[in-house]
């Protein structure tokens, strides 16, 4: 019986959180990577230093922000910089050890889709495009990557590479002299996947509680390679949901009337 | 036309139909009220360059102001699509959209190139993505140096650039602080500039080192309190994050945003009518129009 005493969403953001190492600088993506970004703040990391594109280094905001740009995140940072400089001086020169991403679509090698399902130039849906999202994936020193897994987010061929992961696999991202090195997790709603360290590939490495391998296999749009010994996550503990849980609140209040 | 003049005369004298524009502002200080005015002078065949499109170009494009967008990310920060956007991409409507897509990285240097009177931006960028494929102004070249494979894009050279600002003194200097994006990127770059302000003020007091733009730099100067509702102004007021989730609804049907825009903006006079309008919308809680900001 799965435990029903939080969610499968609840449970990603926390294994999101939990790969957070404390004091490493991050630059943060917006929505499920912000809200992991900012509960591994609170709970096991609060010497980590939040980065948001919009020019704010060591951001606290005491409510998870609607877009990257809030004023939360500037009145709570240890600086502002502008977006020339964030992206030239800061993450192009090699000053960010994380970087934390969301994407609509990922491949076996981590590759990632923010721009259109469909053909480029009649798109069935047009979303939202790069924003930060390759520079991001280039020069930070790893990325995480955090989406809801199902067979139209995870499949075999991506509409569109918004962002570069593990290319081609193997070798491939190293020839591309990209200074970071790539995505080192994917942390989904049903476990955790990690790529082969020879052959870059996407490996089931963890299941959430109460969610099988056969799950997760039936929810990837690609043959997924399964670790001989694969590792149940951790279930969230009393402290970790109830930080989590008090963030939202106070963020659902704050967005909910008039900012 | 004097530097310092009302925002009606500023967009009649400097924007011209099949113009370039950026109207900058990254979630902060977006002049809405200027977008506002172009859309009520119906300027047309206009291509506008902006990082995050934002509620402000979806309006332009659904009013049918726009012939081409040049932008790194368009969508309704943290609540989805930008309906109108998507239309015009998916259906054509009200017209054919053209679009030039970046990344963010490829924007801001290519606003600092513009800047800079440089022909192009350099970067370490677009590596590994299909972008490159489809925008040709994304090129590729080798570091003279190093032999470093780096992207090379055209500097942003917009006709006018738009911004808004806090402060503003009589003479025309322009003080912004908080999240300054690539707005004074983009002025510089610009042919011609137009800069809204939430008030203009005898002496700026601004400490060295402020963000600030020189009156000369400027082509007009134009005081419109709240300019940038429904973005913010830091030290004036917040965000209406309210508006934002609200623009979905209002913008997801066709006839739904053309009678929002028409009632709110083509019926009112200027920005402070626009804002009044919200306020007295027949059946509208002032709250759910967000009004206040």
């Amino acid at each position: 019986m799965p435990d029903t005493s939080y969610t499968s969403d609840e449970m990603m953001t926390i294994a999101a959180a939990r790969m957070v190492r404390n004091g490493a600088v991050l630059f943060v993506g917006i929505g499920l990577p912000s809200a992991a970004a900012n509960l591994a703040l609170r709970t096991h990391a609060p010497d980590t230093v939040l980065i948001y594109e919009s020019g704010c280094i060591g951001s606290k905001p005491d409510v998870l922000p609607l877009s990257i740009g809030d004023g939360e995140l500037a009145e709570t940072a240890d600086a502002v910089v502008p977006v020339v400089e964030m992206f030239t001086y800061w993450l192009q020169g090699g000053k960010i050890d994380l970087g934390f991403l969301g994407a609509a679509q990922i491949d076996r090698f981590a590759n990632i889709n923010t721009t259109v399902v469909g053909s480029y130039l009649k798109p069935k849906v047009r979303l939202p495009g790069a924003g930060g999202a390759p520079e991001i994936a280039a020069s930070c020193g790893e990325v995480l990557i955090t989406l809801r897994q199902n067979k139209r987010a995870f499949v075999e061929k991506l509409d569109f590479v918004t962002s570069a992961g593990h290319v081609t696999g193997g070798r491939s991202r190293e020839d591309l002299r990209f200074p970071g090195k790539g995505p080192t997790a994917v942390i989904t709603d049903l476990g955790i996947l990690t790529p082969d360290p020879e052959t870059k590939e996407l490996t089931l490495t963890s299941v959430h509680p109460g969610i099988t391998v056969d799950k997760v296999v039936a929810e990837t749009g690609w043959p997924l390679k399964v670790a001989p010994r694969v590792a149940t996550t951790a279930p969230p503990t009393a402290e970790e949901l109830s930080v989590l849980r008090d963030l939202q609140e106070r963020t659902a209040k704050a967005h909910a009337g008039n900012a | 036309m004097s530097k310092i003049t009302s925002l009606r005369e500023a967009v009649q004298e400097l924007v011209s139909d099949g113009d370039s524009l950026a109207l900058e502002g990254f979630t902060h200080l977006i002049p809405f009220a200027a977008g506002h005015e172009i859309i009520r002078q119906q300027r047309r065949d206009l291509t506008v360059m902006r990082m995050t499109p934002d509620v402000i170009y979806d309006q332009m494009i659904g009013a049918g102001c726009v012939a081409k967008l040049v932008f790194s990310w368009g969508g309704n920060p943290g609540v989805g699509s930008l309906h109108r956007l998507r239309d015009a991409v998916e259906h054509q409507w009200p017209r054919p959209l053209a679009i030039e897509e970046h990344a963010h990285a490829g924007m801001a240097a290519a606003y600092a190139a513009g800047a800079s009177g440089l022909p192009f931006a350099v970067l370490r960028g677009y590596l590994g993505s299909d972008l490159p494929k489809f925008n040709t102004n994304i090129k590729f070249i080798e570091c003279p140096f190093t032999g470093e494979r780096l992207a090379a894009i055209p500097a942003n050279r917009p006709d006018v650039g738009i911004v808004h600002a806090q402060k503003a003194d009589r003479k025309g200097n322009v003080l912004l602080w908080g999240l300054v994006g690539v707005q004074k990127e983009a002025v510089l770059a610009a042919k011609r500039s137009i800069v809204t302000v939430e008030e203009i003020v005898d002496r700026l007091e601004a400490p060295p080192n402020a963000v600030v733009i020189p009156h000369w730099a400027i082509g007009a100067v134009c005081e419109v309190r709240g300019g940038a509702f429904p973005s913010y102004a830091h030290g004036y007021y917040a965000r209406a994050n309210a508006f934002y989730k609200q623009w979905d609804d209002v913008s997801r049907e066709r006839e739904s945003f053309q009678a929002w825009m028409q009632r709110h903006v083509m019926e009112t006079k200027d920005f402070g009518e626009f804002r009044r309008s919200l306020e007295q919308a027949p059946g509208e809680r002032s709250e759910r129009s967000g009004a206040h900001a």
